[in-house]
């Protein structure tokens, strides 16, 4: 097996995978949005609590692969109890992590998702890593309508 | 899966070296990611033989030309080829006319073709379209937007849970509203070779016509449209290692006469005037503008090597075209027939693994599930190994809704795949499980 199929499928994101954090629904949401990758079929929905101007809940549910997955779940890990205007910097920094070519800059706010750097050597699989984050992005901003990748 | 057991050894089979077949295939000696390249997604697009890529150079090189225009040596020289290979399509479906024959861009726009023409003359408000739940969404989509713009409605075939068209429910679905019916030769998601002659009757009886989707049909099996009295039978060349942008629409001449011109333009007409306009007669009436002159002249070499190939077969095979097509596909049905047995026995052995598209009668399509792996990442770690295929819904997301499953992994097979690759993949779905298990 190559290194970078190592990179990409690392062990914490095997085991987000195998056990998502956040996975189920909010049971009265502040608002919520879906997500979907209109070329693999992923689906995902993301519901938030915010309160203040802070996420105090977020839950995802859908199918997907282990990478959709493994970023949802960190996803929901990461910006729990944070600020709109820190998951924005958290936001930024993700995608610019995952879609960045030759070595990785500093990523000071992303801890674990680090590991979803991989990703970018797979430019297919660059959509399943940012399904969950633009679901999210839509459900901030109240968005009604789906997340498409496409 | 008893149905699957089984081996390569079948004495009945003419010799025919599958190494030889490869080595007429230049990609197929190439690695990828270190490994020596399985391709195993034929179902998207097949690998093209040296004789395919042979003929674009020497199109461009020696006769590039536009067509039915010119009076100069090297228009006469290409129009020459491409009428050549309208001709061998003729041959390969067994038309009864060269001018049923009409060359697209490729398989989705010879439906929207029919769709748009004889859908649009001859389907009526409250009519209905019936189309199989198998059907990929250039077989679907194109009449939804008929119907919508008609009132007519399009209503599915159920499908079994092998994958097969549920031939009961398609009977008491069939009515005198029922117009057009559409149905793929072979399934390109679950392998399932559909019984269209039967389904061809039992339609004709209430007066509707059929239109054939043959894209996955035409790289596995002898096709012969008069016997299966298609009215419509669209190809997919690229899939049947020819370029890609070329697609076919068969029509019987009765109705490809009465439909009204497509698209407008160049070579599709009889006489321009701003009083009234006149078309041309077939086929060029629905080939507006320049066509896709090389693509074609590719589909006729395409043509010729599977011919070809039957000679190598049976080498006391009649010289005409249509004899050596016999011979070939005699030949390549029982080997990916065979191939096919093999592969779905081997995968069923995996613990874990859940096949869909179970029919006795299929083609290699090997479309499979993991218990602990999303089809995706099953793709992204074969292909890292080297091995090619499919994951995701592959253009028919009802057939997933129907199994009740995002996505599937799909190898699919053609003449020049190996037992040795379907090992391959095997050992390549067994490094999914241990990571993932």
């Amino acid at each position: 097996m190559s290194v970078e199929l190592r990179e990409l499928y690392q062990e914490v994101i095997l085991d987000h995978n195998k056990r998502p954090r956040n996975r189920g629904k909010l049971e009265e949401p502040t608002s919520s949005a879906e997500g979907h990758n209109p070329l693999c079929g992923d689906n995902v929905k993301v519901y938030l609590q915010t309160k203040d101007g802070r996420v105090e809940g977020i839950a995802f549910e859908g199918s997907g692969c282990a990478i959709s997955t493994a970023s949802a779940s960190m996803m929901t890990e990461a910006i729990k109890g944070k600020t709109l205007d820190e998951i924005e910097v958290v936001f930024r920094e993700f995608q610019q992590m995952v879609t960045a070519t030759g070595e990785a800059d500093e990523h000071p706010d992303l801890g674990d998702l680090e590991v979803l750097a991989g990703v970018r050597e797979y430019p297919v699989r660059i959509k399943c890593a940012t399904l969950p984050w633009h679901t999210l992005h839509a459900a901030l901003q109240g968005e009604e309508t789906k997340v498409s990748t496409e | 899966m008893e149905a699957f057991e089984g081996s390569m050894n079948t004495p009945t089979l003419p010799r025919l070296a599958v190494e030889e077949i490869r080595a007429d295939f230049p990609i197929l000696s190439t690695s990828v990611r270190g490994n020596p390249l399985v391709y195993l997604d034929n179902g998207s697009t097949s690998q093209k033989p040296r004789a395919v890529i042979d003929s674009q150079d020497d199109y461009y090189r020696a006769s590039n030309s536009n067509i039915h225009r010119g009076v100069h040596y090297l228009s006469q020289i290409a129009t020459r080829q491409y009428d050549l290979a309208r001709d061998k399509v003729r041959v390969f479906l067994n038309a009864r006319h060269s001018k049923e024959v009409i060359f697209t861009a490729g398989c989705t726009a010879a439906i929207n073709l029919v769709a748009q023409t004889w859908g649009r003359a001859n389907v009526r408000e409250g009519d209905e379209i019936l189309v199989s739940t198998m059907e990929h969404h250039s077989n679907i989509v194109s009449w939804q937007l008929v119907a919508d713009q008609i009132g007519a409605k399009v209503i599915p075939i159920p499908i079994t849970d092998a994958g097969e068209i549920d031939l009961e429910a398609y009977e008491l679905l069939l009515s005198e509203r029922t117009r057009m019916v559409g149905i793929v030769h072979v399934s390109n998601s679950l392998g399932t070779i559909n019984p269209v002659s039967l389904m061809i009757e039992m339609a004709h009886r209430v007066g509707a016509k059929v239109l054939v989707d043959g894209a996955q049909a035409a790289p596995h099996m002898r096709i012969d449209v008069q016997a299966m009295d298609a009215d419509f039978y669209v190809l997919s060349c690229h899939k049947m290692f020819a370029p890609t942008g070329v697609g076919v629409l068969y029509g019987k001449e009765n109705l490809l006469n009465s439909m009204p011109p497509y698209q407008g333009g160049g070579d599709m007409i009889h006489t321009v005037d701003f009083g009234g306009t006149t078309y041309a007669d077939l086929p060029f009436k629905f080939e507006a503008g320049t066509p896709n002159i090389a693509g074609v002249i590719g589909v006729g070499a395409a043509i010729d090597y599977l011919a070809g190939l039957g000679s190598q077969v049976q080498p006391g095979t009649g010289t005409s075209l249509s004899d050596q097509l016999d011979a070939s596909f005699g030949w390549i049905e029982q080997y990916e027939a065979d191939l096919t047995r093999y592969g779905m026995g081997a995968l069923a052995e995996i613990p874990g693994l859940r096949l869909t598209g179970t029919s006795k009668h299929k083609a290699g399509i090997l479309a499979f599930t993991l218990d602990c792996a999303h089809p995706h990442d099953i793709g992204t770690i074969l292909d890292n190994q080297g091995i090619a295929i499919r994951a995701g819904h592959h253009c028919c997301m009802p057939v997933m809704t129907r199994f009740g499953i995002p996505a599937t992994a799909r190898a699919s097979l053609a003449l020049y795949n190996t037992q040795e690759e379907i090992d391959r993949l095997v050992a390549g779905v067994k490094v999914v499980k241990e990571m993932f298990g």
